[in-house]
């Protein structure tokens, strides 16, 4: 379970987080959308305890994320924004690599390697240099690691930017098999994405929370796409410019899809 | 402990599978056989002088140790001064850019054992590095007879200077996420330790701080064959503030 509290983040005078709030219960995904620059890996880096929040609490698992970052940090998978790949190392020792630093007991490193390297695809691959990878690869060893130490949590920033049709596909899948147990937070710019495999629904926008809604109890008849415009258009000062803006990422995002 | 070994381990593993180690190491090789082959060839050179003027006593003056190995560890300690910010520029720089600190600082280890890895990687690094030089007392061994004692105390000396470069060089990689910069900050802390004891002005106070804090003048005492703890209490002292320094740099991250 992720519990968000009046979270806060600036840099100087400039406020990337206005105070939100959301919770994201185990067997649940939760999909984070909002516009470039809207603070959603910012959000998502103060969750995985990268960085302090300025004010207000992040709690994971009944753990505090700043008092108790150690314990905290060990029920989280993190996929961040750029997949986290040592160049110069091959994708197995790699791996195990992360099995370990995560705290997976030394006799399980290989097995939970050898898992993953499956789970991901990527059996083919576990010798290749992490440098010499396609992006999609890389983003599927970046997946590999978030998951390696079976973590309750998985905070997975845009995890199929940069997949095939089909891998968005078998990604996806995985993504919704795993979240029978775990809590799952996922940010993307896709919104078929979202009513695809998400059960509940973050907009922020412009650092604050636009709409947050059970995908279920969302009017029917209404697609995502409107939903996610006018609660955007609802707090941008310029409504003009800010449809602009997102009508350009929900076209990249549909012929992503 | 475990998280200490399993990140020195990796780091290791990537100082062989780098262009940069093997430059640093081989740049660092040949220069010291440069160094070793001319000041051999002019200690050999200034016996045979002596030895037609029929000045034994002043051949017999003439001493291995201060003048061959002795020449030698102070000028691979400039080097040193060069290769080692080198060699440790990318250590933490290059993980923020590449996005790996992301997953450094969110994985369940303290900062402080990050920071050990790393170091003792490096240090392994260094002391092969090292190690390696020994070449040449070994070639003094076979043809003649030197003074091993004093030779061991010099390399010493070389070893803790190396490796306090090397602390100072993790805390520069520590403070940006540009390599050069890093590289060049931690020249500049470097060659500042080495002439800081240059003014001659100003009260004993102040000349006895700035003597104190010279890396020439504990370096030079140990390569003359004086171990003194002052002079090893020194570098560990120099070498555990930096890696301090670096731990807070590395932990201020989650500072609010």
């Amino acid at each position: 379970m992720i519990e968000v509290k009046d979270l806060t983040k600036s840099y100087g005078s400039f406020v990337a987080v206005k105070g939100i709030s959301f919770r994201a219960e185990s067997g649940q995904i939760l999909g984070f959308l909002g516009p470039n620059g809207a603070g959603k890996t910012t959000t998502m880096r103060i969750i995985t305890g990268f960085m302090p929040a300025s004010s207000g609490t992040v709690v994971i698992n009944g753990l505090d994320i700043f008092t108790n970052s150690l314990e905290a940090r060990r029920s989280i998978g993190y996929l961040p924004e750029t997949p986290p790949l040592y160049s110069d190392m091959r994708v197995v020792s790699y791996l195990n690599f992360v099995a370990k630093l995560r705290g997976v007991g030394r006799s399980q490193v290989e097995s939970a390697t050898d898992h993953v390297l499956k789970t991901c695809g990527l059996t083919e691959m576990a010798h290749r240099i992490c440098g010499q990878l396609s992006k999609g690869y890389r983003q599927r060893v970046g997946l590999a690691q978030a998951l390696i130490h079976d973590p309750p949590v998985l905070v997975l920033d845009e995890p199929t930017i940069g997949l095939d049709p089909r891998q968005i596909h078998e990604i996806r899948e995985l993504i919704r098999s795993l979240a029978t147990k775990r809590t799952i937070v996922l940010s993307t710019h896709i919104l078929p994405e979202v009513s695809q495999i998400c059960d509940r629904v973050v907009i922020i926008n412009d650092g604050a929370i636009a709409l947050e809604e059970q995908l279920s109890e969302l009017p029917t008849g209404t697609s995502l796409e409107e939903v996610f415009l006018s609660a955007i258009a609802k707090e941008g000062d310029l409504p003009g410019a800010g449809a602009e803006e997102t009508l350009e990422e929900v076209g990249a995002g549909r012929s992503q899809a | 402990m475990r998280n200490t070994l399993t990140i020195a381990g990796k780091e290791l593993q990537g100082y062989f599978v780098q262009p940069v180690a093997y430059v640093v190491l081989t740049v660092f090789l040949l220069l010291g056989g440069w160094f070793f082959f001319s000041l051999l060839q002019h200690f050999a050179e200034m016996v045979q002088m002596y030895q037609m003027m029929g000045g034994g006593q002043q051949a017999e003056q003439l001493n291995l140790n201060t003048q061959v190995i002795g020449a030698v560890l102070h000028n691979l300690s400039i080097v040193l001064v060069i290769l080692m910010p080198a060699l440790t520029m990318r250590v933490f720089a290059e993980e923020k850019r590449t996005g790996t600190y992301e997953l450094l600082l969110t994985a369940p280890i303290r900062t402080g054992e990050i920071v050990a890895g790393k170091f003792i990687a490096a240090a392994i690094f260094t002391l092969i590095m090292i190690a390696l030089a020994w070449i040449f007392p070994l070639i003094l061994m076979l043809f003649g007879n030197p003074e091993v004692g004093v030779m061991f105390a010099g390399y010493l000396a070389l070893t803790l200077l190396a490796l306090t470069f090397v602390a100072v060089g993790l805390f520069t990689s520590s403070v940006t996420q540009n390599q050069i910069i890093a590289a060049i900050s931690s020249f500049g802390i470097l060659i500042l330790l080495y002439v800081i004891s240059w003014p001659q002005t100003g009260g004993d106070t102040i000349k006895g701080i700035l003597k104190y804090l010279s890396l020439p003048d504990h370096f030079s005492t140990m390569v003359r064959g004086v171990i003194d703890t002052s002079d090893i209490v020194f570098f560990l002292s120099a070498i555990l503030l930096a890696l301090f320094l670096t731990q807070r740099a590395v932990e201020s991250a989650r500072w609010r």
